[in-house]
This record gives C-alpha cells, structure tokens and sequence, in this order.
C-alpha cells in the first residue's frame, strides 16, 4: 500500500513548512489599535471624538499647570511674574500648605501632629496586613489615647488613666465572667464607669501633682485644616463600629422591642442629611446635655457623626448577617451555644468579612463627608479654603489653585482605600472559583 | 405523640425571669424599656432645665409671623411680608426642583457613561474610569464650590454682552446667555389654545402606551410583529406638531434681551442652582454609572449566548433578555442614588441656593432663634421623603424579586 503511494505521486514533502509570521495587521500594536479602537466604523468614530476630547484638554490644561509660579508672596507678585501668560499660582500653596494641613495648630507643636499621623499609620497596619507580627496590636490599643493626648495636650495623666478605666473593667469582667457572660460585661462596664467618674480625676491630679508630664494645652478651635477631616474620619468610623455591630444584631433580633428601637434609630438617622445632624450638633446638642457641662464643638461633632456613621454600618453589617446561610446559626444552636457565644464565635467573624469592603465604602463615603462640618463654621481643609485663605488680601482672586489641591489631596486618600478595599475583597474571598 | 410535661402545675419562681426561655426575652426587653425611658427622661429633664434657664419654650408661632427676608429663587409668589410658613414651602419647592433636575441629569450621565465604561473600545473605557475614579473620590462639597466658581469667575458679566463687538456673544441663535449672573434661557410663552396642543401631547403619550400594549397581543396571538419603534416615534410627534401648527403655533419662546447692564426676560437660572444640579449631577453619575456596570455585567454571560442560540437579535437581545435582568439589579441602587442626591442637596446653603436647609433652616432659625423647632421640621421633612421612597422601593423589590417556591 505504501509502495505503490510512493510511486504514484511526483512529490512527497518529507519534512513540515516553518510557520510563517502572521500578516502584518494580525500583529502587534496594530493588531492591538484594530481591536481596541477601531473594531468597527462607530467605534473608529468614538475613538476620534475621545482623542479629540483629549487633546483640548490637554491644550487647555497643561499651560496651566506648564506657566505655574511656585514662589511668590502674594497674587499680585504671582501675577507679574507670569505676565501676559495664563497659568496657576500654586505660590499660595507653597506658603499656606502647612496651614492647610493643620490650621492654626501652633508651629512649635506641629510635631505632635506628625507623630500622631504616623503612629496612625502604624496602629492600622496590624489590622489592614494581617501578615504583620501582632504584637503591634498593642501600640493599636494605646494609640487613641497617645494621640489625644499629643493632639489636645494637656497633663499626659488624664488620658492614661481613661484607659486604665478600660484595664479596671477588664478585670473586672475577667472575674466576673468565671459565672455568666453578660453578667460579667455588665459588671465590667458598671466598674468603669464607676472608674471614669468618681476615681478618674482625684488619681489623675495626684499623679500629675507627684510625676507631671505635661504638653502645651491646644484648643480645639486651633486645631485645623486637613487634620480635623482627619481626626473626624477615623474616630467617627472606629467609635461607630461597635455601636454599628449592636445595632445590626439588634435590629436582627427576635425581641420586638429592641428590634423596633434599632429599627427606627438607622431609619431616623439614615432619611436626614447630614449637614441637619450637624446643626444639631452646633446649636441643640447642648440644650440635651446636663446643664452646666461644656462640650467643645469637635466633641459634639464626633458624637453626632459617630451616631450617623453607626447607622450605616449597621446597614452594612446586616447584609452581613443576612448573606449568612441558615445553617450556620442552626449549627450554632445544635452545638448548645448560647446566643453571645454563637454570636462572637459563629456569626460576627464571618458577617465581619463579609462586610469588610461594605465598611470601607462607608468610610470613604464618611472621609468625604467631614467637609460638610466647614458649613458649621469649623476650618476643616474646605473651610479654611473658603475662610481665612480666600478672603486674606494677599491671595484674593485664587481659586482653582486651591481647589485643586484639596480635590487633590482627597483624591490620593480617597482612592487609595478604594483600593485597599479591593485587596481586601480579593484575599478574604474563601470560595472556590 | 411525644409526652409534653405539664408545667401549668409548677408555681412561678422569680428566678424563671432570667433561666427560663420563655420569660428571659420580656425580663430583658423590660429592663432595656426601663433603661431607655430613663436616657429620654435623662435628655427631657437636662432639655427644660437648659430651656428655662435660657428663658425659652417650645412653639410653633413663629411659623405664623413674617419672614422678612427675600427669597431669590421663587417658585411661588412670595415676598417678605409672607409667612415663615411659607418661605419653608419655597425652600421645600427649590429643594424638590434641583433634587429632580439633577436626579434625571445624573441618570442620563451615569447610564451613558455606566455603558461606555464596558465599551470594547479601550480609549472611551478608559477615560470613563477616569471620570468616574476622579469623581467618586473627591468630596461634592468640593465639586459644588468648583462649578459654583465657574459660573462665578469664569462666565462673563452682562455687560461684556454689550456693544457693536461685545467680548462675549450668545449661544444657540441669541437664546441662551451664560453670565456670571447665571445662565439665562428663553421662557415659553403659553397663548390661547396652548392648552390644546398640551393635551394632544399628553393624549399621544396614552397612545402610545395602548398602542405598545396593542402590538403586544398582536404579537402574542398571531405571531405577527409590528414595527413599535418607529410607530411610537411617529405618534409622540406628528399629532402634537399637526396641533402645534393648524392652531398657528400657540406657544411662543421669549428670549432672554439684553437691557441696560442686565439680562431681561427668558429664564433666569442663577449660578447657585446651577452650581448644585451639575455637580450633584455628575458626582452621583459617576456612582450611577459603577451601578448600570455592575448590574450588566451581573447578567451572566449565557443568557446573551442562550438568546443568541435561539436566533434573537443583538437589539432584541438586549431588550428582552440583558436589560430586564439587569435592570432588577440596577434599579433599587439607582433609586438609593436618588435619596442621596435629594439628601446632598441641602449642601445647597454652601453656595447660598435658598433651598428648604437655607429657609427653614438658615435664616428663619437665625432670625428667630428657634433652633429646636426649625430643626425638628427640616428633618420631619427630609425623613418624609427618605421614607416614601423606600417605601416605593420596598414595592419595586417586592415585585421583581425572583419567584421561588
């Protein structure tokens, strides 16, 4: 069969033809502009009008940026150095930056600022970076009041004995928890707050008076620029997530009253704005506290964005809860746990994951809105744009330069938790896919 | 049956409270009434006791007594001399017209760039990220004093109008003038027997619906398809436009004329609201347009390729089988957007927009000093709407939520 095969044909081609390369519009960055921007007439035509796009802004942008003035005392100074050319004078932010970023926090103590930012850094990583040694846990602990008392000052005794209040609770928890769970919370929380307000002041002013350590005392009107969105963000989203979890789970509830009292505090504070919060908290949060009492405005500030903040993460925490299947609680149930246990040991850390990124959009969403307090005449970064840097007389007629830099400023922070955010999601997703 | 004991026999013991299931959840539930009675009894006593000591009470009155103060933006007749009722009803009507100007606004920006953002063409994909990343990650407030500005600084007074070579000229065939003073657009003028070509407008909007629902039964009982597209098209315009002309076009357009330093007639929209309606317009687009992303790239690949397999077209595909599986995951998102927009809207008194948040609670709480009372009505307010649309929502999910067994 072979043989004859051979023998009939002229020519038999013994080994394979080298591939030859592929025609020239099937290959590289050709082949690449074919399919992604000009697949098809209308696409052609989209890809014109985006370059178009482009391109106007650039000319209109970039000489902006390309004639912009660094040095400068004032805008008219900016103005002649320029000439007739148009551009930015980021002169103002070269002066005012560090009024910016803290306000009218005194210079000589700028450094506490800076320690506490950093110190903020690393008393997050542990949490963020789960690959990071725990014992940094520690210093995350300590790190609210170490910045309280750098930021506000004052004698370093007032604040390391607030947290000896928590140590006295804990303890008191530790012993009283050998017989009931919540008896010993409860227990806990009474001792601390016996601790906080009968002990607290008499053991700090004798401490003080024996050891003082002292920090010049800031007030919180001095504090300022994009140091109060700062301070409002992350203590309005920390203090909020404890309240935020009790809120979830009460409004899961079987117990009609509770579940109804959470229900109508996240629906109460979820329909009004923000901004009316904040008139509650300028003008008749004090009229609902202790006459006397003296709660400075960033206080009252926190507390009314806390509250609103807890709503949402109530909300976010319920889909938590909720995307939980059934038989995990049932599980629960069968293994003899009881509802606290279930919870701590079941429920919250897998409904914690899930809501992860939920929280971090809340948190975005919460930076963000921390400008709003410069409607309430605070100087926030928005307010002291609009305040004292707009109005002075060396840099009036300044706009977008500003305003640039704010968005700026937003935008680096802003974005770079958005994508934590995503990391986050990508490495807690257990499932196989 | 399995035996239940009897416990009717046992006598109630007070430590049944706490150990029994049956009785522990109302012993807590008291204890929690009791507790939470006592912080608003706590809150009540320190609000009087702060009260009296202020020499002040509570009251409504004041809504009854003059505002004396003007309103820029009015809806309805007002002038300075009307109640502080009624400026709060102003403030209420300019809160409810930009929240919807920018609510349709953002919607047509954030599907227009929602779709682009999956568009096979990377450069238009790409430059809606940007816009979308640039937008989300900067705070409105910051956006809203940005366009204010625009309108502000950049737009050119009234007076460069002026003249035989004026600096600055109108757009659109001398109707619409962009000014620092706002932007001015013509106003329509409704003459006798406009209200006929309105109602024959509106009746052509009620037949399309019966003509759509007509080519549905034709469809589903003969088979026969009727081309709805263009029909529809045909009857929104011919019988209003026939109407428009045979009654020897009844409604005019009054452009905005230049007169003296200043603009006159047409419409003045100031740059306040138009500061408020784009930038909430194209801050919550780009939230808008994660959503429509998200919503059609949830419909799985398949269902293209199954509707595909069974001959549909790509327009028939996406309308019969893409958009209405996206549209259930799109849409109570969308509507969150919504609320979002009309709650951010009372950012208004930022850019001085006499908005319900500028009336009721600007300048009527500072004229009266009625903070209580003032803070109370707004909030009343914006729970009402927040309310009624989750309600509306509630509806809406209900109704396209997946029927199982």
């Amino acid at each position: 069969m072979s043989d004859t095969h051979s023998h009939s044909a002229a020519f038999v081609r013994h080994d394979q033809i080298p591939p030859s390369p592929p025609p020239a519009g099937e290959t590289g960055p050709v082949k690449w502009i074919r399919e992604n921007l000009a697949s098809s007439v209308s696409n052609a035509i989209m890809t014109v009008i985006g370059l178009v796009a482009i391109f106007y802004l650039a000319i209109w942008a970039l000489p902006w940026f390309t004639n912009s003035v660094w040095n400068a005392a004032d805008i008219r100074e900016c103005r002649e150095i320029m000439g007739d050319a148009r551009g930015a004078c980021f002169a103002v932010i070269e002066e005012r930056w560090l009024q910016l970023l803290f306000g009218f926090y005194p210079p000589e103590s700028y450094w506490r600022l800076i320690i506490s930012f950093f110190g903020l850094f690393l008393a997050l990583a542990p949490i963020l970076f789960s690959n990071l040694p725990r014992v940094l846990m520690v210093w995350t602990g300590l790190f609210p009041f170490v910045s309280v008392w750098l930021i506000w000052g004052g004698s370093f005794w007032g604040p390391a004995m607030v947290l000896a209040g928590f140590v006295v609770g804990y303890f008191i928890f530790r012993f009283a928890s050998t017989i009931n769970f919540v008896a010993g919370l409860a227990a806990g929380i009474v001792g601390a707050i016996i601790w906080w307000s009968f002990l607290l002041g008499p053991i700090a002013g004798v401490l003080s008076s024996i050891i003082p350590i002292e920090l010049a005392k800031v007030e919180s009107r001095e504090i300022g620029g994009f140091t109060i969105n700062f301070i409002l963000g992350i203590s309005s989203i920390s203090l909020s997530l404890p309240l935020g979890i009790l809120l979830a789970l009460g409004r899961q509830s079987n117990l009609f009253f509770i579940k109804g009292v959470c229900v109508v505090f996240i629906e109460f504070i979820r329909g009004v704005p923000l901004i009316t919060l904040l008139f509650v908290a300028n003008v008749i949060l004090a009229f609902f506290l202790p006459p006397g009492s003296n709660f400075d405005l960033m206080l009252r500030v926190i507390i009314m964005i806390t509250l609103f903040a807890s709503a949402y993460i109530a909300e976010v925490i319920r889909g938590g809860l909720a995307a939980l299947p059934t038989g995990q609680y049932e599980a629960a149930d069968a293994l003899g746990l009881d509802y606290w246990q279930a919870i701590r040991f079941i429920i919250l850390p897998q409904a914690l994951k899930i809501s992860i990124p939920g929280i971090v959009n809340i948190f975005i969403g919460l930076f963000k809105d921390t400008t709003l307090v410069s409607v309430i005449s605070m100087f926030d970064l928005v307010g002291m744009i609009r305040g004292p840097i707009l109005s002075s007389t060396d840099w009036s007629g300044i706009y977008w330069e500003l305003w640039f830099f704010a968005s700026a400023l937003f935008f680096v922070f802003c974005y770079g938790i958005s994508k934590y955010s995503m990391y986050l999601e990508d490495k807690l997703r257990t499932d196989h896919r | 049956m399995t035996a239940i004991p009897d416990r009717g026999n046992e006598s109630f013991r007070l430590s049944q409270l706490i150990y029994d299931t049956r009785y522990r959840a109302l012993t807590f539930q008291f204890i929690a009434l009791v507790a939470l009675i006592t912080f608003i009894a706590w809150l009540m006593s320190n609000l009087f006791s702060n009260l009296a000591d202020q020499g002040q009470d509570i009251s409504f009155a004041f809504l009854a007594s003059p505002a004396g103060y003007d309103i820029n933006q009015q809806l309805i007749p007002y002038d300075s001399q009307d109640t502080h009722l009624r400026a709060a009803m102003l403030g209420i009507l300019n809160t409810l017209l930009v929240a919807f100007l920018a609510c349709a606004t953002a919607t047509v920006i954030g599907v227009i760039a929602g779709v682009l953002r999956l568009s096979k063409n990377w450069l238009i994909s790409r430059l809606m990220a940007v816009y979308v990343e640039a937008f989300r990650n900067v705070p409105v407030l910051i956006w809203i004093l940005i366009i204010f500005g625009v309108n502000n600084i950049i737009f050119p007074q009234p007076r460069a109008f002026r003249g035989a070579d004026p600096d600055a000229s109108m757009v659109l065939w001398d109707s619409i003038a962009f000014t620092n003073r706002g932007v001015y657009i013509p106003k329509p003028i409704w003459e006798s027997g406009s209200a006929i070509v309105v109602a024959v407008f509106l009746l052509s909007i009620i037949g399309i619906f019966v003509f759509r629902r007509y080519a549905r039964n034709l469809l589903y009982s003969t088979g026969k398809l009727l081309p709805t597209g263009r029909i529809s098209l045909a009857i929104f315009f011919v019988p209003t436009l026939l109407a428009y002309f045979v009654l020897g076009m009844p409604i005019g357009l009054e452009k905005p004329e230049l007169a003296g330093f200043n603009f006159q007639g047409g419409i003045q929209l100031r740059g306040s609201l138009i500061a408020l309606w784009f930038a909430l317009a194209i801050y919550t687009g780009a939230f808008i347009a994660e959503n429509v992303r998200a919503g059609i790239q949830a419909v799985s690949k398949g269902q293209t390729e199954a509707a595909g397999a069974l001959g549909l077209r790509p327009n028939r595909i996406m309308n019969l089988v893409v958009l209405p599986q996206a549209l259930r995951i799109i849409i109570p998102p969308l509507i969150s957007q919504y609320l979002n927009i009309t709650k951010n809207s009372s950012l208004a008194i930022a850019v001085g927009y006499m908005d319900v948040t500028g009336t009721l609670g600007g300048i009527t709480l500072n004229q009266t000093g009625r903070a209580m009372e003032c803070i109370l009505l707004l909030m009343l307010f914006y729970l009402t709407i927040s309310l009624s649309i989750s309600a509306i929502m509630n509806v809406y999910n209900n109704s396209v939520k997946l029927k199982e067994r």
